[in-house]
């Protein structure tokens, strides 16, 4: 109401305006603060913040940060439950108070102004509109607005911080570049602490709103958001913060290790209650077993949202093994199956998908234990070397070491690659592709023709490999770390830079493009 | 104690013989043996001590003691007279000889050419001529017992020869009996020398007499010949008809023998022949092919060269395999097609003409190769090459309008020409082209250099860069034609990225992309490397960010293409062909089917892969993978296939819009092109090109299941396929060959797997067990003079011992024998002194014996 009566700001005095803006602000913030006599004056600079110039914004934002603090400090902000503007002229109070109550009031404008402004569409409007309110908030805990009832109640500006995240988790625009931004400010601890807080407030709020349906933009921000957030290791590491508490240090959550973990654990469980978009599920799948599982203070909690994942299929499962790994290995989880589970999800784009490094690497560790039944090695050895006739060469350099470090380990499952007793009898392979039990697939009756196929690969690194079957395999298992992260261009490059000296050619003499002896591609195709 | 030693020894060494001196027993020291070895002789048994020291003394006196005596003295006297220190020689000799150079001294310093000149003889030193004056007195001289002589002497004298004998003899007479033999020598010799200048003279006489007596002969004969005119004529005309019989005779004697001997030439060749020989050839570079299939032989260098024909003089005039086809002409004609044009333009460019027949020699001088049946072509330059600039100006005008000419038919299809125009366009080029092109330094410029030629034209133009740039022609040729391999290729990979692509002239190139390589294989490798390696390299990248990539273009199809014709694919490992699978693999698999193009740009790499591996029959799983994921496309979209996922249009993108097109569906080759732009719009042409694909692609198929047919694990890998065909695709509604197809397929693949052997480990060579006896090894020791150069090395080495200790010894004696003569010298001084001495005590004894007895006589 006050800002648009008492506009004075014109915006058509374009030309001179670069510079009298400037000081036009900053004399009517130097007034301001001089003495309340100018207090209208508050409301020329609130209107800059409106204004289409995003210097101007800019400039303002950083005036009304600077009167504010100021303000703040010198307590003239009506400190308690906030009466309405038309209470005050009602109300008999005296011209000091009434002075708070407005002061307190434009305040409150100036800061519904800057969250608006997070959401402009400029970058620096959106970083200098962040910095300001984190300002704001830090004066605020200094000297705060509310009244502190009881003697237990920490002062920090608990709605100003819902207010900021709140627009930065935006369902519409993605913020990343501003959250990277407001990472510093993550790093205090006590702010984390009531992030984090805000964010479940804000997702449950959200995500209630919207029926639970899969929101793209605003959960990559929360996601994004929840990236940002990395608790600290240790305890004594905690003693950051923005606001500084007298006393009670003690009792104050955020200053506790093990509550800000629970917020963490409380933020993330609450983000992946609810239904995930494909690509976010993959994303978080990957960053789970080393920046989530270890900052939470009961990492089996996640065991619900791990088994769904799992049994989603294909890349997402594979995903999910590693956390699963995690929560096996050093959590001491039960997963009935799991190598079952393990062995169904063998298909043959395992070759193919993007994290095949991370699966075969895992894949590793599992079946690295002596202790597994020799049925269950067999039939893992013989589905592995069944899907390599799919593969493409790096993965085949990947798979076919492993199959025999496989062999190395359980020496039983040699007879895969050696079976002298039935030598001269021919048989059908009794290998069951189809069957979802690996007890039940008969692998350990068959052996790895599959490998003697690929002996007549057509990469010369890979015919190597599978010849390696052919004699007793020597002792020492291959090194599988080197040949995992293999692409195909690092395959050619052995080729091409590789210093033969003799190049040999063909002898067939060429006549035209499409008249060699061994034709195939003219029979199909003219040069037409 | 030396000297008494010295004594006996020298004078046993002057008196007695050596059979004297080995017969005595005390002279000998016999050299005690310790082995007899039997058959050996030995040379040291027996030494004779006294008189090699005494020899060894004797030699020190001439040489250590004379040198000794020298010693810090700075004069001496060198006696230059001939042969003084000749011990051999006799006196007597000595003297003559001696007088002979004094003679030839003096008479070197007179005039040497005047032979009138008579030299003064002497006598004594005193001239004969002035003794000739004083006959009284030598007549007054002479002895009365030798009257006759003496009258011979003075007839000596008076006619001044042959009295050397006299006029010796009477001062022998005269002053010395004794040296009378010395004296005859003496008139031996000058009266030789007498006689001779005697003779000389007679001989110039006669000389000069006969040469009188000739001349005149002639003279007299002279004034004869006329009387003999008539009859010499007949005897003339009898001897002329034999003359050029003989001669003929001669010449043709002469010449078979020195006429250059025909070169054994080989023979001419038959068809069977040639056909062995080239059948052998084949055999032994399809083995080397067999071998690097296995990989199990390292390429050696030389089978580069192996594909050369026998007469290639590797100087790459003649060109890879149509020189081949030169040999095998009959009846002065050859048949072939395109290669017939190409090796003609060879022998044009290099002007010579190698392989005509010795009728064609005579018209060498016009230059023209008139063999052929192109002799317009010929005229057309050979006219031309005598041509000077302002004809070639003219050239160059119209080569403009050709240009313009060119950038028509470029911008038509160029494949729309008819033969003739063709022809005629081929021939105007022809006339119009330089023929001799600089080697381009950049793609820029062969770009420049090609750019508006007609396809043939452009063909020319790069063999003519090639063979003026010849690396036997200069230095830096060999660089030059290297780098036109790597710009050719970029030029063939630009044209194949133009709209529309000018894939005829691609085609055109082939044969020399494949002649420049067969020169270069180094060169060649590396580009082709370096053009699979960034294709790949952005490929890759590509994926990295997308997760997928798009199918490489048209330019690197026919890049693999190439390295298909110009390397073996069939090695179990190359530097070229290896990379170039990855390449075809990562493409198969990373880039999606979205398009009709890109359906095509697929089948055309799947076509390549077959083409790799059709000799290797090496397995390629993307291979099948991708043909499968084809096939699938084909298939009703409601129906799903295991292995596949429901995915958007593309996978209903080879399923027919209408069933009826197959009706008026006829089978033909797709067009290269169509990996850019299917040309096809309306729905059913669309539906045609996709019929022509399905066959394709069912084809391939069919070739992998020939190719792939026996590997263990065949039924395993064409099962989703055999399901997908039996099961899914819609053949119903195909037409009938690909019904054919199809079928064909579904018999090659059998329902339930084969029957295999159980895999067993390869049986290996049992490992011999340890031996625990002792290791004999019968040349124990050091072992010398194993080569040459030791048994060298040790013999040089004993033999310089040898001398060390020999010298060492010699000198030990030098300077006993020095310190020997020293002190004989002390000894002698003294002994004279001492002599002195005691001669002067003597005469003073006798002095004072004199003196006491004057006293005692006095005193008496």
């Amino acid at each position: 109401m006050a800002p648009s009566k008492k506009s004075s700001v014109k915006q058509s005095e374009g030309g001179n305006s670069e510079i009298s803006y400037k000081k036009r602000i900053n004399t009517k913030t130097e007034l301001l603060l001089q003495s309340r006599r100018h207090a209208n004056d508050i409301f020329d600079v609130l209107e800059y913040l409106q204004s289409e110039k995003e210097k101007e914004v800019i400039f303002a934002i950083n005036a009304c940060q600077k009167i504010f603090c100021a303000l703040l400090e010198r307590g003239d902000l009506y400190v308690g439950q906030l009466p309405s503007e038309e209470e005050m002229v009602e109300g008999d109070r005296d011209a000091d108070e009434k002075y708070h109550i407005f002061i307190r009031h434009r305040y409150s404008n100036c800061v519904e102004l800057l969250l608006d402004n997070i959401g402009h569409e400029v970058f620096q409007v959106k970083e200098a509109a962040l910095t300001a309110l984190m300002k704001f908030a830090a004066a605020e805990g200094q000297h705060p607005l509310q009244k502190l009832e009881f003697s237990n109640h920490y002062n920090f500006p608990l709605e100003l911080i819902l207010a900021v995240v709140r627009c930065l988790l935006s369902g519409t625009e993605d913020m990343a570049l501003l959250i990277s931004r407001f990472q510093e400010f993550l790093e205090m601890d006590d702010v984390r602490y009531y992030v984090m807080s805000s964010i479940r407030d804000t997702i449950t709020r959200v995500m209630d709103r919207n029926k639970r349906a899969v929101m793209p933009v605003f959960q990559n921000n929360v996601f994004t958001l929840l990236t940002n957030i990395t608790i600290p290791s240790q305890s004594a590491e905690i003693n950051n913060f923005l606001i500084r508490q007298e006393g009670k240090y003690e009792d104050w959550k955020a200053a506790k290790l093990k509550e800000q973990k629970r917020a963490f654990e409380q933020t993330w469980l609450t983000f992946l209650k609810y239904k995930l978009p494909g690509n976010m599920y993959k994303k978080v799948l990957v960053i789970l077993h080393d920046s989530i599982l270890p900052h939470m203070n009961d990492p089996t909690l996640m065991i619900d949202f791990l088994s769904a994942a799992y049994s989603v299929g294909g890349a997402v499962s594979l995903l999910a093994l590693n956390g699963l790994f995690v929560l096996i290995h050093q959590h001491n989880l039960d997963y009935p199956d799991f190598y079952k589970k393990l062995y169904n999800l063998l298909d043959p784009s395992v070759f193919h998908v993007k994290y095949r490094a991370r699966f075969f690497h895992l894949a590793n560790i599992f079946l690295s234990s002596s202790h597994l039944p020799v049925y269950l090695v067999a039939a893992f050895v013989k589905r592995l070397s069944r899907l390599a006739l799919t593969a493409p060469p790096t993965g085949l350099l990947i798979v076919l070491p492993f199959i025999c470090n496989l062999i190395r380990r359980h020496p039983s499952c040699r007879v895969l690659i050696h079976r002298p007793s039935a030598a001269d009898e021919l048989c059908n392979d009794p290998y069951v592709m189809d069957e979802e039990d690996p007890a039940k697939c008969h692998a350990l009756e068959s052996s790895l023709w599959e490998l003697k196929t690929l002996q007549s690969h057509y990469h010369p690194d890979v015919a190597k490999a599978a010849k390696a079957v052919n004699q007793p395999l020597p002792g020492l298992e291959d090194d599988l770390s080197k040949l995992l992260e293999l692409t195909t261009f690092e395959l050619m490059e052995r080729d091409l830079k590789s210093q033969s000296l003799a190049v040999p050619l063909e002898f067939d003499p060429a006549g035209g493009l499409l008249k060699s002896a061994k034709e195939v591609l003219g029979v199909h195709f003219s040069l037409e | 104690n030396s000297s008494r030693k010295e004594g006996p020894a020298k004078a046993l060494l002057h008196k007695a013989t050596s059979s004297q001196i080995k017969n005595n027993a005390f002279e000998v020291k016999i050299n005690r043996k310790k082995f007899d070895v039997l058959g050996r002789k030995s040379k040291h048994d027996v030494g004779l001590p006294g008189v090699s020291r005494s020899k060894a003394i004797n030699k020190r006196k001439d040489t250590l003691l004379k040198e000794f005596r020298l010693k810090n003295k700075a004069n001496k006297f060198v006696d230059r007279r001939f042969g003084e220190y000749d011990t051999k020689m006799a006196p007597e000799d000595k003297i003559l000889q001696r007088f002979a150079l004094e003679r030839q001294r003096t008479q070197a310093k007179k005039d040497i050419y005047n032979l009138n000149e008579e030299e003064e003889l002497t006598h004594y030193g005193q001239s004969l001529a002035e003794i000739e004056k004083l006959t009284d007195m030598v007549d007054s001289d002479s002895d009365s017992d030798e009257k006759g002589l003496l009258s011979a002497e003075l007839t000596a004298s008076n006619f001044g020869g042959g009295g050397g004998l006299l006029r010796k003899k009477r001062p022998g007479e005269n002053d010395e009996d004794e040296s009378q033999k010395h004296k005859s020598r003496q008139e031996l010799i000058e009266e030789l020398i007498l006689k001779s200048k005697q003779e000389k003279r007679e001989r110039q006489s006669q000389k000069e007499e006969a040469q009188e007596l000739t001349e005149k002969l002639d003279q007299e004969w002279k004034s004869i010949q006329n009387l003999l005119v008539h009859k010499t004529p007949k005897a003339e005309r009898m001897e002329e008809p034999e003359k050029p019989k003989l001669d003929d005779y001669d010449v043709m004697v002469r010449e078979l023998g020195f006429e250059m001997k025909a070169q054994p030439s080989e023979k001419l060749k038959t068809p069977e022949e040639l056909a062995k020989e080239e059948r052998e050839r084949l055999q032994k570079l399809e083995a080397d092919r067999l071998k690097r299939m296995l990989g199990d032989v390292e390429e050696n260098a030389t089978q580069k060269q192996s594909h050369l024909s026998a007469d290639d003089l590797n100087d790459g005039f003649i060109l890879d395999n149509d020189d081949r086809k030169t040999l095998s002409y009959k009846d002065g004609k050859w048949n072939s097609d395109g290669g017939e044009e190409e090796g003609q333009e060879g022998e044009e460019g290099t002007g010579g003409e190698e392989e005509e027949d010795d009728e064609d020699g005579e018209d060498d001088g016009s230059g023209v190769d008139d063999e052929d049946d192109e002799e317009e072509e010929d005229e057309g330059e050979g006219g031309h090459s005598d041509l000077d600039s302002d004809q070639a100006s003219g050239a160059e005008d119209e080569e403009e309008e050709e240009n313009d000419e060119g950038e028509e038919e470029a911008a038509k299809a160029k494949p729309a020409l008819s033969e003739e125009e063709r022809k005629a366009m081929q021939e105007a080029a022809k006339a119009e082209l330089p023929y001799t092109f600089a080697a381009p330094e950049s793609f820029s410029d062969l770009k420049a250099l090609l750019d508006g030629h007609s396809a043939e034209k452009q063909r020319l133009i790069v063999e003519r860069i090639q063979k003026c740039n010849h690396p036997s022609l200069a230095a830096g040729n060999k660089a030059k034609l290297e780098k036109l391999f790597g710009f050719l290729l970029e030029y063939v990979g630009e044209l194949a990225m133009r709209t529309p692509p000018e894939l005829a002239t691609v085609n055109i190139f082939i044969p020399q992309v494949y002649a420049l390589c067969q020169l270069f294989p180094a060169a060649a490798h590396k580009v082709m490397q370096s053009l699979l390696g960034d294709s790949a390299h952005s490929m890759e990248e590509s994926i990295e960010v997308k997760g997928r990539a798009a199918f490489p273009g048209l330019d690197m199809m026919i890049y693999l293409k190439i390295v298909a014709l110009l390397f073996p694919t069939s090695d179990f490992r190359h530097p070229v062909t290896t990379p170039a699978f990855v390449y075809i693999s990562q493409a198969l698999t990373k880039c999606p089917v979205t398009s009709l193009e890109s359906l095509s740009a697929g089948l055309v790499l799947c076509s390549l892969a077959v083409e790799f591996v059709s000799l290797s029959q090496r397995f390629v799983p993307e291979l099948i993978n991708f043909l499968l994921g084809l096939l699938h496309m084909a298939v009703p979209a409601d129906t799903l296939v295991p292995p596949f996922k429901q995915q958007g249009k593309a996978s209903k993108l080879l399923l027919l819009s209408d069933a009826e097109a197959s009706n008026s569906w006829s089978r033909k080759a797709i067009p290269l092109t169509s990996v850019h732009r299917v040309t096809a719009s309306t729905d059913l042409e669309k539906d045609h090109y996709r019929l022509s694909v399905l066959h394709t692609c069912l084809d391939l198929v069919k070739r992998c299941t020939l190719l792939y047919r026996q590997l263990p694990s065949y039924v395993q890998i064409f099962q989703p396929v055999r399901t997908l065909l039996a099961k899914h695709l819609p053949v119903q509604s195909y037409p009938s060959s690909l019904q054919e197809l199809h079928r064909e397929i579904l018999e090659a693949i059998p329902e339930t797997p084969s029957k295999h052997a159980p895999l067993v480990f390869e049986k290996k060579k049992p490992i011999p067990l340890k031996l625990l006896e002792p290791k004999i090894v019968l040349d124990y020791g050091k072992k010398r003079g194993n080569t040459k150069e030791e048994r060298e090395r040790e013999r040089l080495k004993h033999k310089y011992k040898k001398e060390f200790k020999g010298a060492l010894r010699e000198l030990r004696k030098d300077t006993r024998f020095l310190a020997q003569a020293k002190l004989s010298d002390i000894m002698s001084r003294d002994a004279e002194r001492k002599r002195k001495v005691k001669e002067l005590y003597g005469s003073l004894a006798t002095q004072e014996g004199e003196w006491k007895a004057l006293r005692m006589k006095k005193r008496k």
